[in-house]
């Protein structure tokens, strides 16, 4: 029965070219957006070189000063005042390593304008991050408290700045008129991981404007390793507990709020968090809201196409049911042809979603990008399949199922 | 085998009401071949579909093998249309994107049989028809006398008892419909098939055992 259900399919696919195509593209667009979206955002939000930690890992990102009232506010990261005094104090984390954000600058090797980002680190950061040193080591606590001018550098870095294969340890380079010696070279950091991406690693000590004043807030982002990602709730609850310690010198704000968050959470508490909550179950929300109606649209599409196509079939269906085919059968029947346009139309999807990935990945228009489809992606991508067929099929087939015979068999004559 | 009573057929629109058949009393023996005869419009093919159980009458009782029809729901329906009834079209309606042995098999496909068994089966009535020389052909390789030999394998592969045939020579020219009259007669002589069918052409319905005369949708005789 499936075989001739099958030839059926294949037969209606091939007699109607264009709507085969129409319906086909809408899947398979679909598909392939939603594929190469997830990949991304798996490449965002999983564990990956050098922050293989990630599970067991919290983010101070911000810090917020209010008044009571709620009329003047002041949002920034955090200071080396802060974490220095009151963050470094913690007892529940493993580790804890403070870096700033990556700032933009010029350098100028041999003439040309290189664009090179700049990012400043204290010792732990090589601990917490597992980076793959290619040459050289990390500065020590010696060259940190003397605020040597050195420097762990990107491979991408050894490529803009001396040539590929050069060996760069122990060489010079120059940024903002000041030269610093390399002493380490580390894979590169692909750019998708926003708080560590950087083309050069200074230690912090030799950004001595942000070692002065006591300001609540500054430049740099906390990472805070527990022992285990049980040990979460308990860094969170003591960063608040913290928090209600810290005086607050500022005139004007007398309300501090901050977050240990999670990766994701971090992002979503800028964006989607309201009143204390991190925003993650909105930010939930509103990716399946976007998913749903990204689904819908095609699904509506298939839908419409099917309905128009029951008429042409509508002799089929009649006779069909003449010789003992019953409603449900005919409903089968069709979802089970809808079944195999869409998983055609997958498939075309996933061979468009790896042909878009590998232009992605070697495109280079994001820095050492590595999307790539997953097992978990690919299964939701079939799910969606199924949901597709189903969906675009379930209205038509049932429509199709309850034609009248007589007037099935009528309306090709 | 086949009992129709007091069958009545109204179609309603908002505005018209049109009486398609009124008081129909009728039985068909085992066995019979009768040919229903009267001008069009008269309501010969709403009676066929009646008693093919593919459109229900808006009064009245349909008796097949002594068992009441009426109240059976739509799977029911289903497989007692695929077990007792075959149906032939005057225009065939074969399905033009299956092969000729694909559109045979059709009526198998909704009983529990194999496909080795349903390709059997398909193969057999294609050779009663004299079409076994054309199972890979589709439907529209075929001439319109062929078609309507694929449509009577169709009927005949699931070995029903009762075929109900809506002027199958309507579309053929005299020696085409004549070669089709031919293998209907012979299925109800050899095979013993209970065959009603609708026909304009006098001459058709001679060759059949009983004629019935429809007039506004009314028996005459």
């Amino acid at each position: 029965m499936f075989k001739n259900y099958f030839k059926i399919a294949i037969a209606v696919l091939k007699r109607r070219k264009f709507f085969t195509f129409i319906s086909l593209f809408g899947i398979s667009f679909t598909l392939t957006i939603l594929i190469v979206l997830t990949a991304f955002m798996e490449v965002l939000l999983s564990p990956a070189y050098p922050d293989v930690n990630r599970n067991r890992e919290l983010f101070i990102n911000s810090l917020e000063l209010t008044n009571k009232d709620g009329s003047y506010m002041m949002k920034g990261r955090a200071s080396f005042y802060f974490v220095n005094n009151f963050v470094s104090k913690m007892k529940t984390p493993e580790k804890l390593t403070m870096h700033s954000s990556r700032s933009t600058t010029n350098a100028y090797p041999n003439d040309r304008k290189l664009s090179v980002d700049l990012m400043y680190s204290d010792l732990a950061f090589w601990d917490v991050y597992q980076f793959k040193f290619l040459e050289g080591k990390p500065f020590n606590a010696q060259q940190l408290k003397n605020a040597e001018q050195v420097v762990v550098i990107s491979e991408d870095m050894v490529h803009k700045y001396f040539g590929e294969g050069v060996p760069a340890v122990g060489k010079e380079v120059e940024v903002n008129n000041l030269k610093y010696r390399v002493i380490g070279v580390v894979k590169t950091v692909p750019s998708t991981l926003i708080y560590i991406h950087s083309d050069i690693y200074l230690p912090y000590t030799l950004a001595a404007n942000t070692l002065k004043g006591t300001s609540l807030t500054g430049g740099y982002v906390v990472t805070l390793l527990a022992h285990s990602s049980a040990d979460l709730p308990a860094i969170q609850e003591e960063y608040q507990q913290l928090l209600k310690k810290v005086p607050h010198p500022e005139k004007y704000h007398d309300l501090l709020s901050s977050y240990a968050d999670t990766y994701l959470e971090s992002f979503t508490r800028d964006v989607l968090g309201r009143s204390g909550s991190s925003g993650r179950d909105r930010f939930f929300l509103l990716m399946a809201t976007v998913i749903f109606i990204f689904l819908l649209l095609p699904t509506v599409n298939l839908m419409n196409i099917n309905v128009s196509r029951i008429m042409e079939r509508s002799s089929e269906i009649g006779v069909r049911k003449a010789f003992g085919a019953s409603s449900r059968t005919l409903v089968g029947q069709f979802l089970v042809e809808n079944m195999i346009l869409t998983v055609l139309g997958g498939c075309i999807g996933l061979i468009l979603s790896l042909l878009i990935i590998s232009i992605l990945n070697s495109s280079g228009i994001i820095a050492n990008l590595s999307l790539k489809i997953n097992f978990t992606v690919l299964c939701y991508s079939l799910l969606a399949c199924l949901v597709f067929g189903l969906i675009s099929g379930v209205y038509p087939a049932w429509r199709m199922s309850k034609l009248n015979v007589v007037t099935a068999l009528k309306a090709n004559n | 085998m086949i009992q129709l009573k007091n069958i009545e057929k109204v179609y309603r629109t908002d505005t018209v009401e049109t009486q398609a058949l009124n008081n129909i009393n009728l039985r068909v023996a085992k066995g019979e071949f009768l040919s229903i005869m009267g001008p069009s419009g008269c309501g010969k093919s709403t009676l066929l579909n009646i008693m093919g159980l593919l459109d229900a009458p808006s009064k009245g009782d349909i008796l097949i093998d002594a068992q009441q029809t009426l109240s059976l729901n739509d799977r029911k329906l289903a497989n007692f249309r695929n077990s007792k009834i075959g149906f032939i079209f005057q225009s065939y309606h074969l399905i033009n994107d299956l092969q000729v042995v694909d559109n045979v098999e059709l009526p198998l496909l909704y009983r529990n049989s194999s496909a080795k068994e349903r390709r059997m089966l398909a193969t057999e009535a294609l050779e009663k028809v004299g079409l076994s020389n054309r199972i890979h052909h589709f439907p529209t390789q075929l001439s319109g006398g062929q078609k309507q030999r694929v449509a009577i394998a169709r009927a005949i592969v699931g070995r029903p008892e009762i075929i109900l045939a809506d002027e199958p020579t309507g579309n053929l020219d005299s020696a085409m419909g004549n070669e089709i009259m031919n293998i209907l007669l012979e299925l109800n002589r050899v095979e013993g098939t209970t065959i009603v069918m609708v026909t304009h052409d006098p001459n058709m319905a001679q060759r059949t055992h009983r004629l019935l005369r429809l007039f506004d949708g009314s028996q005459v005789q």
